[in-house]
């Protein structure tokens, strides 16, 4: 089958070669772009989230390169997630687009439906095929987060501007090429040794850390989020992720596969403040921001408009704020989102952290 | 050139109005305005800002030291200017509000296009916020109603201060105040009555927009253009019941933040300025912009070019400074 799936942030690079694995023919769509938000918007309901009309545009982006078969998770809980796979495939067919819609989720009791899909996932795949598939996307997601992570720790230090985001797409293309986990073991080092070069180690002035807390599509997607942790790295400042995909799929797919995922952890960091999971990771936003307040300068939290879950972080982070010391800035994305509104809020914020640090460090005021 | 005085500039090109202010090199910031101008932006950055710096030149006695640019429009400002400084216009008025009084603890500004809630402790900005994707509490939708009901818009204010009984106005969203307004004129009360309302529901639409669970401790500024309004004035006085008081030079904070800004960076770093000079004015500037083809990120550009010479672009995510239009 020639499958299309959407993006989220470089896990498709991950995807490619799983997709490989089960034997069918990845039709990766275009990064997401401007005509990419247009076109999943005219087709969506104008309501919905962000994350629901790229999805959309994505997906008709790949059915145009060819794809036959579209791929898309599935999920049940508060959030909306749930139930955007049925919608979307609702939408696809009045559309007239002769496309196989499989939704990936656990399965709830309907085995059936569970066993007819999973055909369908693994028609023509070899059992040493797959094996060696699985094992491949599995190391590519782990070097593509810590090559990310490398990144995100650099780019505030680069020499020159702009050099840390070039690079790293070179390297994410040969990650994408790589065919063997030795590949990917030297590309790590590679790509972690050109890091070190560009960094500029003479000027060791003080880096600001920020976490980044929210809806974890928003969180990831650098299309969605206006490039947050680029822009944040050319003002100088370390941009911390709190969501690694890499723990999402471990926890909601393996072990809440075999029931043994639980939230204990969260509860317990975001205890005085939420004490249940309120879908997405509204949860997530506050037990990270009240857990991580200690060794960060400063926390950013993003979701696209009316995304339940976080607007329910949204109302319970300002007393995190106070109580932890804390600056935490809420920024709010949907396709209307203005870029200078955005930048003027991001530099605001960041000047706000530089002047708080250097009224910490000898109590004179710099304005 | 002797006999020119050391001034800085301060540019704030917001999307109603740009802003300039001189800054007396040798004076504190508050009282060191020593000329200042309020020009329609008129969705024309580049001509407005010539325009300004025309009327500098004319007064034929400053010598600028440093320039520094804020607003919306600061990075085409600051590119055409070779400006010292390009900040946000948060930290801009801060620093301004600071400059008149230290103890300044809660900025509230109204723009044309934006509103801001600025909360410092200390002198230091410890929160903002910004009005989000709404048009309703900023100073166009006064404007557009001020326009509609034939009232020149500096006498809006002191009209509503003559109301006895404002009516009750639905402010949560433009559009709808004005069908409201509409109606309320429909059914016959009287100008001045509407005209109240309709500040306090500005009002009423801020506080509850922007000031959601912050404190909003005195002293309290009031600054941008809308605090000309002494209808807004008011509301916001007898709604937060605490004094609020109007810098001398409200309508130019922003301006005035960023000469300052600008003076004690190059101060501090005992830097020459890179300001252009007013030779400026008499440049041709061209901007264009493209989608660029080089690589999938498809980054919308934006380039700028001083007398056929190209100056600088934005908007690329890779970091290219040049022009890369092919066409170009």
């Amino acid at each position: 089958m020639r499958v299309t799936f959407p993006h989220l942030g470089n896990a498709y690079i991950a995807i490619e070669a799983l997709l490989q694995g089960l034997g069918h023919e990845p039709v990766t769509p275009p990064l997401s772009t401007k005509r990419t938000i247009e076109w999943g918007s005219r087709y969506s309901p104008e309501d919905i989230c962000l994350p629901f009309k790229t999805i959309l545009g994505n997906m008709l982006e790949g059915i145009e390169l060819g794809a036959d078969s579209v791929y898309m998770l599935g999920g049940w809980g508060p959030c909306r997630l749930g139930y955007y796979a049925e919608i979307q495939r609702i939408i696809l067919l009045d559309l007239g687009k002769q496309v196989e819609f499989v939704t990936l989720e656990v399965p709830r009791g309907n085995w059936g439906l569970a066993r007819e899909r999973l055909r369908s996932i693994f028609g023509s795949a070899r059992i040493r095929h797959l094996f060696r598939g699985c094992q491949l996307a599995w190391a590519k997601l782990s070097v593509l987060e810590e090559v990310e992570n490398l990144s995100l720790q650099a780019r505030p230090r680069e020499k020159e501007r702009g050099s840390v985001s070039r690079f790293l797409e070179g390297q994410l293309q040969k990650i994408r090429l790589a065919q063997s986990v030795k590949t990917l073991r030297e590309l790590k080092e590679e790509t972690e040794a050109g890091l070190q070069d560009l960094m500029d180690r003479v000027s060791s002035h003080a880096v600001l850390r920020v976490g980044i807390v929210g809806e974890i599509y928003t969180v990831v997607e650098p299309f969605v989020n206006l490039r947050l942790e680029e822009r944040l790295g050319s003002l100088g400042v370390e941009a911390v992720r709190t969501i690694s995909l890499k723990e999402w799929i471990e926890d909601h797919v393996f072990k809440n596969a075999l029931g043994l995922y639980n939230q204990n952890s969260l509860l317990r960091s975001a205890a005085g403040y939420l004490h249940s999971f309120v879908g997405g990771h509204g949860l997530e936003s506050v037990a990270r921001s009240a857990e991580l307040s200690g060794c960060l300068d400063g926390i950013i939290h993003i979701y696209p408009l009316a995304c339940m879950p976080e607007i329910m972080a949204h109302g319970i982070l300002p007393q995190v704020s106070a109580d932890k010391q804390i600056p935490i800035l809420s920024l709010v994305v949907d396709e209307h989102a203005g870029e200078t509104g955005f930048q003027t809020r991001l530099e605001a914020f960041v000047d706000l952290l530089q002047r708080r640090i250097y009224q910490c460090q000898d109590g004179r005021k710099y304005i | 050139m002797s006999g020119r005085k050391k001034v800085y500039l301060g540019v704030d090109v917001g999307s109603v109005s740009t802003n300039f202010v001189l800054l007396d090199a040798g004076r504190t910031a508050s009282d060191g305005v020593v000329w200042k101008k309020y020009l329609r932006t008129n969705g024309a950055p580049v001509e407005t800002l010539k325009k300004g710096l025309a009327a500098i030149e004319q007064e034929g006695k400053w010598e600028i030291q440093g320039a520094g640019t804020t607003g919306s429009g600061r990075a085409l400002a600051g590119a055409m200017l070779n400006a010292d400084v390009v900040k946000n216009e948060i930290t801009a008025h801060a620093a301004a509000a600071l400059s008149e009084n230290p103890e300044v603890a809660t900025i509230i500004e109204i723009g044309g296009q934006d509103s801001k809630l600025i909360i410092l402790r200390d002198g230091v900005v410890v929160d903002f916020a910004m009005n989000t994707v709404c048009a309703a509490g900023t100073g166009s939708f006064l404007d557009q109603q001020a326009g509609r009901l034939n009232i020149p818009i500096d006498r809006f204010g002191a009209l509503a201060l003559q109301s006895t009984s404002p009516v009750r106005i639905a402010g949560r969203c433009t559009v709808f105040a004005e069908s409201d307004m509409i109606h309320k004129q429909q059914l016959g009360h009287r100008t001045c009555d509407i005209v109240a309302g309709l500040c306090a529901s500005m009002v009423r639409n801020y506080l509850s927009n922007l000031a959601k669970g912050k404190e909003l401790k005195p002293p309290i500024f009031f600054q941008g253009g809308v605090a000309a309004n002494v209808g807004m004035q008011r509301f916001f006085a007898d709604t937060l019941r605490l004094p609020i008081l109007i810098p001398r030079h409200f309508d130019v904070m922003g301006a005035i933040g960023i000469a300052q800004i600008a003076r004690e960076t190059l101060e501090s770093q005992g830097k020459q300025s890179g300001f252009v000079g007013l030779d400026v004015l008499h440049s041709e500037f061209v901007n264009e912009g493209y989608v660029c083809q080089l690589c999938p990120n498809q980054c919308e550009i934006v380039e700028i070019w001083r007398d056929g010479v190209f100056l600088a672009s934005w908007g690329s995510r890779c970091g290219r400074q040049g022009q890369y239009n092919a066409s170009g």
